[in-house]
Order: C-alpha cells, then sequence, then structure tokens
C-alpha cells in the first residue's frame, strides 16, 4: 500500500501538469475578456492598453509558463518567508488578480475561515447526520423512518438551494428577525457573545447546505447497507450468535461504506471549490463567491490558480479514496 | 453456502473470518418468465407502483398538455398580469381570478399553467436524457476502470481532469464551438437542447464512475467472479452477468439523483445565460424566476418545485422497487 | 469582536443624540453600512472603471471639481470652477488653469499640492499603466504646477468642454508620494497603495478585503472639523439586488444598498415593512434597442457578417425600422420594469436639458396599425399565411433579438417578441451572459461590437453633461470590423457624410446656443428621423436607504456617495 501511495504521489506531478495546461487552454479559448465589467464609457483604445498591461499580449505558452513558476516557486517561497521569516521571494513576482490587483494566495487566505466555517461545517454536519440516517433506514427498511428519511431526502435534493435559501432568509431574517441575512465575515470570534454571534450567521446556510448534502450522502449509505445486508455473510454472522449491533455496526457498516467513501473524498475537495449559489444568497463571501466573481471578470490568473488548487484536493483526495478501499476491504489491491 | 472456514486466510473485519457469497445472482430461474418475476415483485412495493403512477401522469399531463389546455405559454397578456390560482377564492373572496387562467399568470400575463405543461415538457426531457448519458458514461468508465486494471489509471486521471474543469467557462467554449453549427442543423430549440443535454450529461458522470469503479474493485476479488473467471468465463461476459447486476443500487442512487441535478442545474445555466432563450420555460427557471415573488405569490414558487419535487420523489421510489424486484434474492420473499 | 464597539458606539452615540441636534461633531452617527451588490475589487479608480470600484474611492479620494445632483459643476478640491469669465479658461479654449484649496491636507497631515495633480496625469498616461481613465486626459498636451497651488492643463486644440480631467469621481486626485513607485507596468503591484490609497476625502481605509468587504473610519485631517459624522462605515459586496433590497427594505441590517434594480412590484411589496424608503434619480442613461444595418446572416463567409459590405437586406429600410419603433408600448415597458425609476424616452441624448430633444409624441405612440401600414408602404406583405411578412424578392421579416441575461431585460425581449410578431416579424431572442456579452473579445461571437444578430438591447450613457465622444462614436472610421479587431463604439455601423458634417461643427463651436442645436439635430438624425437607435427608457438610478438615514442626496452625474460626509443619522 506505501508503495502504491507513493508511485501514484509521484505519478499525481505529471497529472497536475497536464490539467493545468488543459485548464489554462480551456480559459484561454473560452470567449470573455477582462474588461467585461468596465463601463462602455471607456473608449476601445484604453481597453486595449488595459490589456496589454496585464500581460495579455504575450503569447499564451509564455504566459502559461510564468504562471507555472509563480505556482511552483515563487508561492512557496512566500510561505516560506512568512512562517520563517526568510525572504526567498523578495522582489519576485507573485500571481496577481487582475480584477483586483491583490495577491491571489492572500486572498484565498482570507476566504478560508468563512468557507470553512460555513461550507466545512455544512459537510461535516451532512456527514453525520446521513451516515446514522442511511444505517436505520436501511435496517429498518420501509418503516415510517425510512419513509420520512427518504422523503426529505429527495425533497431536500431536488428543491434547488437559490430557492430554499431565499425561502429561509424570508422566514428567519424578514418575518422572525432570528438570523441576520448577511453573513459578516469581519466578524472575530474572541468571547461567547462573538461565538453565538456567529453561530447565529452560520445557521442559515449550514442548515442549507448540510441538508443537500446530507440528503445525497444518506441515499447512498442506505442503498449500500442494504445490498450488504443481504449477503450471506450476515446471515452466518447472526447465526454464530452476533448481536443485530454487532453485525450491522462491525460487519455490514464496514462492507457498505466503499461508495460513501467515494461520494466524501469527492465531496471534500468541492468544500474547497466552495457553495456557490448559497455563498451568493447568504452573502458569505467564501471562495466559491470568488471563482463565479473571478470567472464573471474573466479574472484569468484568480480562475487558473482556484481550480488548479481544487484539481490538487480532487487528485489527493481520490489517491486517500483508493487507500481507503484497501483498509475496508483488504482483497483490494492495486499492485 | 460456502463456510466462513472455507477461506481462512483472509480475514474479515473484526479480525473475525468473513463468510462470503459464491452465488451469482445473474442465474436466475429460466423456466418461468424472468420479467413476470420483476413485475409481480415490484407490484408488491407500494412506493413504487404510486411513484410510478405519478410519473405516468406528470409525463402524459406535459405531453397532453397542449392539447387539453390549448393556450401558449409565451402569449401575453398585461391586462391580466398577477393572477391568484382560482382556488384562492376558497379563503379570500376578493382574490384576482379569472377561470381563464386557473393557476394564475405571472408579471406578464402568462398563464402559469400553460407555463408548468411547457416547462415540464422541456424539464423531463432535459432531466432524462441527460442523467441516461451520465449513467451510461459513467457506468462505462467505473465498470472499465474497476475491471480493467491497465485501464484505471489512465481512466481515472480522466475523470480527476474532468471533475477540475471549471464548468463555466467550460459551457461557454462549447457554447462557442458548437451553438452555431447545430443551430443551423437541428433550429435554434432542438440546436441548444443537444447542447445542454451533452454538457451536463458530461459533466456529472464522474461522480458514478469512481463510484461503479470502487463497487467493481472490491466484486472482482470476490469468490463468485473468481470462480467464474476460473472456468474461463470471458470479460465480455463476465461483466454484463456478474459485475453489472452488483453495481446496480448505488446506480439507481446515482441515477435518482442525477435526474434532480440534471433538472436544477439546467435551471442554473439559464441564470446565466448559458441554457434555453428566454421563452422557453422550464421547471427550474419558473423556481428561478418567481423567488423574488415568493412571499406575494407563493403559488409561482409552489407549483414548479412541487414539480421537480415528486418527479423525483417518484422516479427514487420506483428505482427503490425496480432494485428489489431485480434482486433474485428479496424476489420471492 | 471588531463589530460590538462599532454597535456599542452607535447606541452611545445615539443616547447622546436625543434632545441635541445631531449633526453636531465628527463621528457622531455612529456606524454606518452600506451594501453594494457588486463587490469592491480595489479602491484606485484609475485601475478600474467599474462603478462599484469608483464610488468605493469616492469615500476616499476627491476630484478637483464634481457634478451636484443638477448637473451643475461645484468646486470640490479646487477654490473655484475657472471659466472663461474669470480667466480660468483661456479665450481660445487651448488651456484651463485650475487654482487648488490651499487648505487642504492629505489623511496622513501632509498639504495637497499642484504636484500632486501633475502625479496624477502623469501616472495615468504613463506606457503601461493601464489606466482605466485615459479618456479623460485625451488631447492634453500638459499639465503644470505654476505654483503649490495651480495647475495648468494644456490641451492640443481648443477644446469646448474642458471641465473633464480631475472633475468627477473617475479622476479624483493620488498622493504623489505614496503612489510615485507605482507608475506604468508597476501599477498593479502596489497592492498597499491600490486598497490602501491616502486621501483627502472624509474616511481613510482601516480594512480592505478584496471583493467582500471594506472597513472605513473617519478622517481626522478632514477639513470639515465636524465631519463626516459617522464614525465608521462598513462597505460590504456580494450577493444581488433583490437581497440587497430585502436588507436595507425588510431587515434593516443596512443602511444604503446600491442599484436596486428590480421589477417595480417587487421593490414596493419590500418598501411595505416600513425599514427603508427607495430612492431614484435620472441621469442620461438610456435603455435602447441598437439596428444593425448590415447583414449578420450565418451564411456569409466568417470575416464578411456584420460588416459594411454587405448591407442588411430590410433594416435598412427607414420604414422597417419606423414600423418597429411604433410597435413598441414604451410606457408598459417603463411599469412592467423600472416603474418610478423609468421614463419612456425616444431620444439618446436624454439630459441635460439644453441637450435633449422633444420625444414626447414618439415616446407615448404605440400605434401597431400605422406600423403595419409602414411595412404595407414598405412593400411587405404575409403572402404565404404564415404569419410573418416577407417582400416581393422573397425577404422575410425575421430577427434575432439578443441582449444580456438579466430578469427585466428578458421581460423586455418578451414584450417586444409579441409587439413585433403582432406587425408580422418572426422573432428569435437570445440572452448572453454579460461577461461575455460586454467583454470585447474579438474570438466570440456574442459580443455587442461584433453584433452577430439584427437587434440587440442594452443601455448606455455618458460621464457628466457633455455628450460630445458620445455622439462622436457613429462615425465611419467607429465601426466595428474585422481590420479593426471588432472594436468600435458605432454599433449600428452608421457611416452618413451628412451626420459626420453635424458632428465637426459640434466639435469646433464653443456657443452653447449652436452646440444645442447641433447635439439635438445629430441626436434626431440617429434616434426620431431614423430610428437606427429606437431607444426605449430613460433609466434613472435606483438606490434604497433606511428611514434612520439622514443627508441622502441621489446624483447620478457622480458618485452616489458624493455628500457622504454630510450624511448622518436621524435621532429616533
Amino acid at each position: 500500500m506505501l508503495t502504491f501511495a507513493i508511485r501514484r504521489l509521484i505519478l499525481a506531478v505529471p497529472t497536475l501538469l497536464f490539467i493545468g495546461l488543459v485548464i489554462f487552454l480551456l480559459l484561454e479559448l473560452a470567449p470573455g475578456d477582462p474588461m467585461a465589467d468596465q463601463p462602455l464609457t471607456i473608449p476601445p483604445e484604453v481597453r486595449e492598453q488595459m490589456r496589454q498591461a496585464l500581460g495579455l499580449d504575450q503569447p499564451w505558452w509564455v504566459r502559461f509558463s510564468l504562471w507555472l513558476y509563480q505556482i511552483a516557486v515563487v508561492e512557496p517561497q512566500v510561505l516560506i518567508d512568512h512562517l520563517f521569516g526568510t525572504s526567498f521571494a523578495e522582489g519576485k513576482a507573485r500571481i496577481i488578480s487582475w480584477q483586483t490587483k491583490f495577491p491571489v494566495m492572500d486572498i484565498i487566505v482570507q476566504r478560508l475561515p468563512q468557507t470553512l466555517w460555513v461550507v466545512g461545517m455544512a459537510y461535516l454536519v451532512g456527514v453525520l447526520i446521513a451516515i446514522p440516517i442511511g444505517i436505520i433506514s436501511a435496517v429498518r427498511q420501509y418503516s415510517a423512518f425510512d419513509q420520512i428519511g427518504t422523503f426529505v431526502s429527495m425533497v431536500g435534493f431536488s428543491v434547488p438551494t437559490f430557492f430554499t435559501g431565499v425561502l429561509m432568509i424570508v422566514i428567519f431574517s424578514v418575518n422572525l428577525g432570528w438570523f441576520p441575512s448577511i453573513y459578516n465575515t469581519q466578524l472575530r470570534v474572541t468571547d461567547w457573545d462573538s461565538f453565538l454571534q456567529q453561530l447565529r450567521q452560520m445557521a442559515m446556510p449550514v442548515f442549507v447546505l448540510a441538508l443537500y448534502n446530507a440528503s445525497q450522502i444518506s441515499r447512498y449509505m442506505r442503498a449500500s447497507m442494504l445490498d450488504n445486508l443481504q449477503q450471506d455473510y450476515v446471515r452466518t454472522a447472526r447465526a454464530k450468535g452476533m448481536t443485530e449491533r454487532t453485525v450491522v455496526l462491525r460487519h455490514v457498516l464496514r462492507n457498505s461504506m466503499i461508495p460513501v467513501v467515494t461520494v466524501i473524498a469527492l465531496g471534500i475537495p468541492s468544500i474547497f471549490g466552495g457553495a456557490i449559489i448559497t455563498e451568493q444568497v447568504f452573502k458569505v463571501n467564501g471562495l466559491g463567491q470568488l471563482l463565479i466573481i473571478a470567472i464573471n471578470a474573466n479574472d484569468l490568473p484568480m480562475v487558473q490558480t482556484l481550480t488548479f488548487m481544487f484539481a490538487v484536493l480532487i487528485v489527493l483526495f481520490n489517491l486517500i479514496a483508493d487507500i481507503l478501499y484497501g483498509i475496508l476491504d483488504p482483497r483490494i489491491r492495486y499492485d | 453456502m460456502t463456510d466462513a472456514a472455507s477461506e481462512p486466510t483472509r480475514p474479515g473485519p473484526g479480525g473475525t473470518a468473513r463468510p462470503l457469497r459464491p452465488e451469482p445472482p445473474a442465474v436466475r430461474d429460466a423456466a418461468t418468465n424472468p420479467w413476470g418475476d420483476v413485475w409481480r415483485q415490484f407490484r408488491t412495493h407500494k412506493g413504487a407502483l404510486l411513484g410510478l403512477g405519478f410519473l405516468v401522469f406528470v409525463t402524459l399531463f406535459c405531453l397532453l398538455g397542449p392539447w387539453l389546455w390549448p393556450v401558449s405559454p409565451g402569449a401575453l397578456d398585461v391586462r391580466n398580469k398577477d393572477l391568484r390560482p382560482v382556488y384562492h377564492l376558497l379563503w379570500d373572496g376578493s382574490a384576482r381570478v379569472s377561470w381563464s387562467h386557473p393557476l394564475g399568470s405571472d408579471q406578464l400575463g402568462r398563464d402559469l399553467l400553460a407555463q408548468l405543461i411547457a416547462g415540464g415538457r422541456v424539464s423531463l426531457a432535459v432531466g432524462w436524457t441527460a442523467m441516461l448519458i451520465a449513467m451510461l458514461i459513467g457506468t462505462l468508465v467505473g465498470v472499465l476502470a474497476g475491471y480493467f486494471r491497465w485501464l484505471d489509471g489512465i481512466l481515472m486521471r480522466f475523470t480527476d481532469l474532468v471533475l477540475a474543469l471549471p464548468i463555466l467557462p467550460l459551457l461557454l467554449v462549447m457554447m462557442l464551438l458548437f451553438r452555431d453549427p447545430l443551430r443551423a442543423t437541428f433550429g435554434p430549440a432542438t440546436g441548444i437542447f443537444i447542447l445542454i443535454v451533452t454538457v451536463i450529461g458530461a459533466t456529472s458522470w464522474m461522480q458514478t464512475a469512481r463510484i461503479v469503479r470502487g463497487d467493481v474493485l472490491a466484486l472482482k476479488e470476490r469468490e463468485f467472479v473468481l470462480a467464474a473467471r476460473s472456468i474461463g468465463t470471458p470479460a465480455r461476459r463476465m461483466i454484463p452477468r456478474h459485475i453489472l447486476p452488483n453495481v446496480l443500487s448505488p446506480i439507481m442512487v446515482s441515477a435518482t439523483l442525477g435526474l434532480a441535478s440534471a433538472i436544477i442545474t439546467e435551471s442554473a445555466l439559464s441564470f446565466l445565460g448559458l441554457g434555453f432563450p428566454s421563452d422557453f420555460p422550464t421547471w427550474g427557471k419558473l423556481l428561478f424566476d418567481s423567488t423574488d415573488r415568493m412571499a406575494d405569490f407563493p403559488e409561482r414558487v409552489l407549483w414548479p418545485g412541487l414539480a421537480i419535487s415528486l418527479t423525483v420523489l417518484s422516479v427514487n421510489y420506483i428505482g427503490d422497487g425496480l432494485r428489489d424486484a431485480l434482486d433474485p434474492r428479496i424476489r420471492g420473499r | 469582536m471588531r463589530l460590538i464597539p462599532a454597535l456599542l458606539g452607535a447606541t452611545a452615540a445615539l443616547a447622546l443624540a436625543s434632545g441635541v441636534s445631531a449633526q453636531e461633531t465628527r463621528g457622531d452617527s455612529g456606524h454606518l453600512n452600506i451594501l453594494y451588490w457588486q463587490a469592491v475589487s480595489i479602491l484606485n479608480p484609475y485601475l478600474s472603471g467599474g462603478t462599484k470600484d469608483v464610488e468605493a474611492s469616492s469615500l476616499v479620494l476627491e476630484p478637483l471639481a464634481r457634478y451636484d445632483q443638477d448637473a451643475n459643476l461645484v468646486p470640490w478640491l479646487a477654490a473655484e470652477i475657472p471659466s472663461v469669465e474669470n480667466g480660468g479658461v483661456a479665450e481660445d479654449y487651448t488651456s484651463i488653469t485650475w487654482k487648488l484649496r490651499d487648505d487642504i491636507v492629505w489623511s496622513d497631515g501632509t498639504p495637497l499640492t499642484a504636484k500632486d495633480v501633475v502625479f496624477t496625469w502623469e501616472y495615468c498616461t504613463a506606457d503601461g499603466t493601464g489606466c482605466a481613465q485615459e479618456g479623460k486626459f485625451e488631447g492634453i498636451t500638459a499639465v503644470e504646477a505654476l505654483d503649490e497651488h495651480t495647475v495648468r492643463i494644456t490641451f492640443a486644440q481648443p477644446t469646448y468642454f474642458p471641465w473633464v480631467a480631475f472633475v468627477g469621481a473617475q479622476s479624483p486626485i493620488l498622493q504623489k508620494a505614496q503612489f510615485q513607485n507605482c507608475v506604468g507596468a508597476a501599477a498593479a503591484t502596489c497592492t498597499e497603495a491600490n486598497t490602501r490609497p491616502i486621501g483627502t476625502g472624509p474616511f481613510v481605509v482601516t480594512e480592505f478585503l478584496a471583493n467582500d468587504v471594506v472597513s472605513f473610519a473617519a478622517n481626522e485631517n478632514y477639513r470639515d472639523p465636524n465631519k463626516p459624522h459617522f464614525a465608521t462605515v462598513t462597505f460590504k459586496g456580494g450577493g444581488d439586488a433583490a437581497a440587497a433590497a430585502r436588507a436595507v427594505l425588510e431587515t434593516g441590517e443596512f443602511d444604503y444598498a446600491w442599484n436596486l434594480q428590480l421589477a417595480p412590484d417587487v421593490l414596493q411589496s419590500m418598501q411595505a415593512a416600513g425599514q427603508g424608503q427607495v430612492v431614484s434619480a435620472f441621469g442620461t442613461l438610456v435603455e435602447r434597442i441598437e439596428v444593425n444595418l448590415t447583414d449578420p446572416s450565418p451564411s456569409l463567409p466568417e470575416g464578411e457578417r456584420s460588416t459594411l459590405a454587405h448591407p442588411h437586406p430590410f433594416l435598412t429600410i427607414p420604414e422597417v425600422r419606423e414600423a418597429m419603433s411604433l410597435a413598441i408600448d414604451r410606457q408598459t415597458l417603463v411599469d412592467v420594469g423600472y416603474g418610478e425609476a423609468g421614463r419612456p424616452t425616444c431620444n439618446l441624448v436624454p439630459a441635460p436639458e439644453y441637450y435633449a430633444s422633444d420625444d414626447s409624441e414618439c415616446a407615448t405612440t404605440f400605434d401597431l396599425e400605422r406600423a403595419k401600414a409602414l411595412l404595407e408602404q414598405a412593400g411587405f406583405t404575409d403572402t404565404d399565411g404564415d404569419g410573418v411578412r416577407e417582400n416581393a424578392d422573397g425577404v422575410r421579416l425575421s430577427v434575432l433579438f439578443q441582449t444580456s441575461t438579466n430578469a427585466v431585460r428578458q421581460d423586455f425581449q418578451a414584450l417586444i417578441k409579441s409587439w413585433w410578431e403582432e406587425i408580422g416579424f418572426e422573432v428569435e431572442l437570445r440572452n448572453i451572459d454579460a461577461a461575455v456579452y460586454f467583454g470585447g473579445d474579438a474570438g466570440s461571437p456574442d459580443t455587442i461590437e461584433k453584433f452577430y444578430a439584427d437587434v440587440e438591447m442594452y443601455a448606455n450613457n455618458f460621464e457628466g453633461t457633455d455628450p460630445t465622444s458620445y455622439l462622436a462614436a457613429y462615425t465611419c472610421d467607429k465601426i466595428p470590423s474585422p481590420e479593426t479587431q471588432w472594436q468600435g463604439q458605432n454599433i449600428n455601423r452608421v457611416c452618413d457624410p451628412a451626420y459626420e458634417e453635424m458632428l465637426a461643427q459640434f466639435q469646433a463651436t464653443g456657443d452653447q446656443e449652436e452646440r444645442s442645436r447641433l447635439a439635438r439635430a445629430m441626436n434626431e438624425y440617429l434616434t426620431l428621423d431614423n430610428h437606427i437607435v429606437i431607444a426605449l427608457v430613460d433609466r434613472g438610478r435606483v438606490s434604497g436607504h433606511a428611514n434612520s438615514l439622514g443627508g441622502v442626496v441621489l446624483n447620478t452625474w457622480d458618485s452616489e456617495l458624493w455628500n457622504i460626509a454630510d450624511w448622518y443619522r436621524i435621532a429616533q
């Protein structure tokens, strides 16, 4: 397993290089222009000069190489400088957002807290709810609990968040006044009061997202459990006199985790990708909002860097999922 | 039934030897008509029957609707705008209603019932087609990657690549490249339909592929597969007979969720200006356009929202029933 | 934790203010929450012309003069508005001399001098800065400091409207000391200066989170010792117009929200909650349909579509365009889309009054019968009974109508489609992502400049009160074409020597009467006489503010926040 992991990690480097190149070419090919959000009153000659100032007059491979150098060399150096007080990156050009003229990595770091608080927490809550619901629904198939769980999760998945989000705001912010409709990203949790405030502003987006995540994961959990509950080893285990609890939690659950691990491994990178619509509705301004604004403004360095980091996480978590398969079911081998 | 002791070298969970299942589920009693069996079992599943009934109803409603309710969904009637549904009379005698618009009309006086019918045709067509495309690609990639080790690396790295691609620029590029040729060949509406369905299908198969692959990886080390292989069963017979039936249930779940997300993705695309032209109503778009007026006109979000949810719910129940019915171990229980 | 002292401060201020007049001393109104649903990216208007960025930076950076709500020039950092009468503008209109106020200091305590003004010009015009406001400095050959507080701007040619550079929120004065190492290619790397500029305005930046939120505090060195009334400002971005309106009008979480472009019925029902009010004011923004005078047919080879080589088969016929204009009920469009914040118009130049033509007849006429008669007259009848008119040569009145994706525009499209279909057109609608539509990318077929459609709808305006460059767009050399990489502002592809003659006269005269006459003649050429530009709605700006916020004067000629120093909290 260790050699497998090392081999895959080494293989990840060319894979990521290739993905980075494909993303870059895709963004190159996509229509749109960084001048789109500038008012029409700005004459075409001035627009052309603004494009040149962004380096858009360089051929694409020059710009790609520069970006690659910056992400692979300069930005890690900046990180090292920041951690150890060294000065490797001094005077070197960082990846600068076209729209804000701000170093891309700094903005990403600014956005991480609210993204983790809201999207990450929603994922965690979703998983923690979904797994027990999936297990109980499967063990008590077609019971009232299962029926209600099915209904809620299918409705939760099929009603889009742009609707549930606004509905929550209308009910809980406008009519009841319990929660703020706008997320305050400047809030620092330092004491009990600010912690409560943080909880209040997180409540609605976390609920909306957790419902969506839990719906999806609980369906996979339930289906996989049902499959395994009918296997003969379950019958054998029961025949051996194990309690139902041990049978379900130790044997069936473990064997049912493969599809669920896959879904969760695919879901964790998407935390980093943010939840575009939910962030928009609740003004969370996390990484999802950053990405959509950058796409709309054709801020290529920002889009490229964000998507690339997303790709790194996808490759990484899919590797973790593959390793987990091997742990859950030792018969799976990759060599 | 294989005794656990027959496989002493492979410890199962918790250190206990795990009993394994040799029985190939695809071996069915061929004496009776297997599809008759499936139907008999399916009928016993109440949810599945209800779901099937609703799905048939919705499909007929959308297909035959234009004949039963011959009002054009795009017809504007500004004088009769913002009408309430007729059932409002039950509790509010002063509500502005009209029998010419039984479910009310929107801010431009378009008939909500006609829009629901027209929207349903598009949404259902997009949902089913995109979902089937995604399931087909996802299952194919997943099975091939899980079963053939030499394909695994390349297919899964390809999956990683597609997962990492940002969907909006991808759509813009596909629009740029294919919109005009498709429009010239199939006309504006069908051209856009093909494009949208392809885009949604081509960008939503990855999860299915990864799940199927994970299950296949585990399956192919099971005894019944090893046994089948040892008697020389070739892959082309192994996969449909032994592998596919055993990954059916995650595929069913993916399909149900895929149908819902295809319908919703379509509305998100319309919102971003990449979907159907604005005069093509779809359920998702009706829901989105009415969100701002939700407090004043709840019926405008209620009906399309219900339509989407109930359709997805019924497909889910059908999937459950079908899975039970296709599983020979449950059938006849 | 940061919010709490601010909130406490607000309540304390309110407690103090009860009984006493609220507008006494700096900071007595506490905390102000502003919501712009497009988040602020940068606080240097020379590097981004986006309205959100320009308006946010107007809290800090100030120009020499700006426009008030009635479009009058008012001196801001200058002592007075230069004119020919007071000797500030040369008799031959080749130079203008500004005198700065001598009591202005930057927020770091150093005095504002003429050198800062000169530097601002050098900064924007330097090679490689990529300055968004370079158009403001067009035709300027030199900006010199005559003494500590006097600046002379020299033009290459007589310029009859010389109050452009350093006027309005788009071209404020930058501090030389802060920006002197940020000229040219270095401009983009000066993160600190671009996000925390030192200014002369009522506020200074305390925290900047790109595309999210900016915090401001009162400028301790502001020239008026009693202002601004607010001690701190939170300038939040994100969401959409509906959410912004909700936060101000329904939940009362925010005090001011910008650009609430929502359907009038939606705004009205939100306003009914009683937390705030909607304010609107009119400027020069006109929602219009541009008619393509060239043939966009996809059957033409790439590079010849929508170029002068192929005139449009039927949109070049004046009767057809007039019929299209007559078949639009502008009042209904206003009612559906803008309510109080819109007025039916046929003018391309709707304001100021001395440039606007009388369009009342055109704007109120909706006559389908006359439109049909005009089409008959032009030889278009429905011979094959399919509901679409064609002429003797078999040219069908089939149009592709494109616009950007936006709820109000889609409603407009649906309405206009139904009217045009009634008079015998076939209409295909298309809506395009705004980032592509307005992007000007020569590789995309969907930009407003490339115009691969028969008609398209969008809104445009001119900055300030002078329409010269706006009207100058309709000349032959500004037609977008493959040769110009599809850049150019003459979207309709108008090419008429008679129009260019009028424009030349307009640019060569300083006589206000004559300028008014010519501007109206050009406007009428494009709209009322020829219907090349089918103007629809004169769009006002709509913003919302809490009932407890006083002093708001909505100004469409400059930044909406132009008088934020005067805003105050109304004592309850």
